[in-house]
């Protein structure tokens, strides 16, 4: 398991730990109750640990971070959004496999 | 190391073939799949699953399925199958893990969500359009939203969004609803849900602001368009099914449904489907175990008759 290399975010922590970030961050927006959630969370856990040092990955959840899900206008999860220097540059919506995560982090490094 | 079964799919057809498959001995591999359990997984209560006399959630049905297929031996992955070949024996079914060779397979790969084809529609997923009422309904509390079918399905999602949104409205193509007696009385019973008849979504609105403002809809009797204003559209006008694997491999339907005869027999000795890959008329989780159970069963007596 990786998930010891997850970022968890927040409302709060949302604009130091990933605008500010110096290196891209991949967040995962999802929540307790969200079935196909629970089924990408391996892929995100793949993810973190093939791009350790590259890109930092973390998990946001919706329920209690309504703020920085309502100012990303997310409004279906799983959703995967791609942060790059304080800009969001790409995002997937809905479960996909760990190759097409990749493929969408690999476009911006 | 050959196979004697590959089953590809989790759903109720996919697992109850694994049980079935299992307790015959034949130690069957199930490839779950990226969206394993099915649609089910993305249902609340199911009250038609018999033996459950206060109804089950899909999620825990589907768990408890995964758990007696596994106590009988199935050995299950959850990966998808990115190719298969069916021209040559054993037959080769592929992932990102390797090519696996099997004697046997049972295809239970089921249907998805059929969407509508606009082109806002993609932009706007996940920012407004949604398959997934269980999945994305929260995000709708406290406004008002539209559910785009006359199923079954359309009708439950619709039922369940009254949790969240102010007012449902459902649109539909015809004058009168698909879905069954029981739905229909759940659903007109409900003051928050009303309907537009005889009309079809021309429109979603608005793909440069990135998220749902409105429906533009159009009455196909009368002519008459106008705007629906809504945050959130969940789209249920029917499923398609899961068979671009098998193309150009195996018989299918006008509809891309995989035909089957004498049972789960397909064109090919040895290839066998269930559930909702077959189905476009049942369509329930007990019909596809049943299925599930017959291609088992029917696995079973062509790899017997084969000598294994």
């Amino acid at each position: 398991m990786a998930s010891d290399l997850i970022q968890t975010y927040t409302d709060e922590n949302f604009d130091g730990n990933v605008l500010k970030s110096a290196t891209p961050v991949l967040v995962d927006f999802w929540a307790e109750w969200c079935a196909p959630c629970r089924a990408l969370a391996p892929a995100i856990d793949a993810l973190a640990q093939d791009y350790q040092g590259k890109v930092a990955v973390g998990k946001l959840n919706v329920d209690d971070n309504p703020n920085t899900t309502v100012r990303f206008m997310v409004r279906g999860i799983p959703a995967v959004l791609l942060f790059k220097g304080g800009q969001m540059v790409d995002q997937i919506v809905g479960l996909v496999d760990k190759g097409t995560l990749k493929r969408m982090v690999d476009k911006h490094l | 190391m050959t196979r004697n079964v590959v089953i590809i799919g989790s759903g109720p057809a996919g697992l109850t073939a694994a049980l079935y498959a299992a307790r015959a001995n034949l130690k069957p591999l199930v490839f779950e799949g990226l969206e394993a359990g099915g649609q089910l997984m993305l249902t609340t209560a199911v009250e038609n699953y018999p033996g459950f006399q206060d109804g089950i959630m899909g999620p825990d049905l589907m768990a408890a399925m995964r758990v007696q297929a596994e106590k009988f031996g199935a050995e299950l992955q959850r990966i998808d199958v990115t190719r298969v070949d069916l021209g040559r024996r054993p037959f080769v079914v592929a992932t990102e893990n390797g090519d696996e060779e099997a004697r046997a397979i049972v295809i239970a790969t089921g249907a998805s969500a059929k969407l509508l084809g606009l082109p806002s529609e993609r932009t706007l997923m996940g920012h407004g359009v949604s398959t997934c009422a269980t999945c994305d309904g929260f995000f709708f509390r406290g406004k008002p939203i539209a559910v785009v079918g006359g199923g079954d399905s359309a009708l439950e999602e619709a039922t369940f969004l009254t949790r969240f949104a102010t007012h449902v409205t459902v649109i539909h193509r015809r004058d009168a609803l698909r879905a069954s007696k029981i739905m229909q009385d759940k659903a007109f019973a409900n003051p928050k849900i009303s309907f537009e008849w005889d009309t079809v979504v021309t429109d979603i609105k608005d793909p440069a602001q990135g998220v749902v403002s409105s429906v533009h809809v159009r009455n196909v009797k009368t002519g008459v368009e106008k705007d629906l204003a809504v945050d959130g559209v969940f789209v249920a006008i029917g499923h398609t099914p899961n068979t671009a694997l098998f193309k150009g491999q195996l018989d299918m339907d006008a509809g891309g449904y995989l035909t089957t005869h004498d049972g789960s027999k397909t064109n090919l000795p040895g290839v066998f489907a269930c559930g909702d890959v077959q189905d476009h008329v049942y369509r329930q989780a007990v019909t596809a175990a049943g299925s599930g159970c017959m291609a088992a069963i029917d696995a079973e007596r062509y790899l017997e008759s084969q000598g294994h």
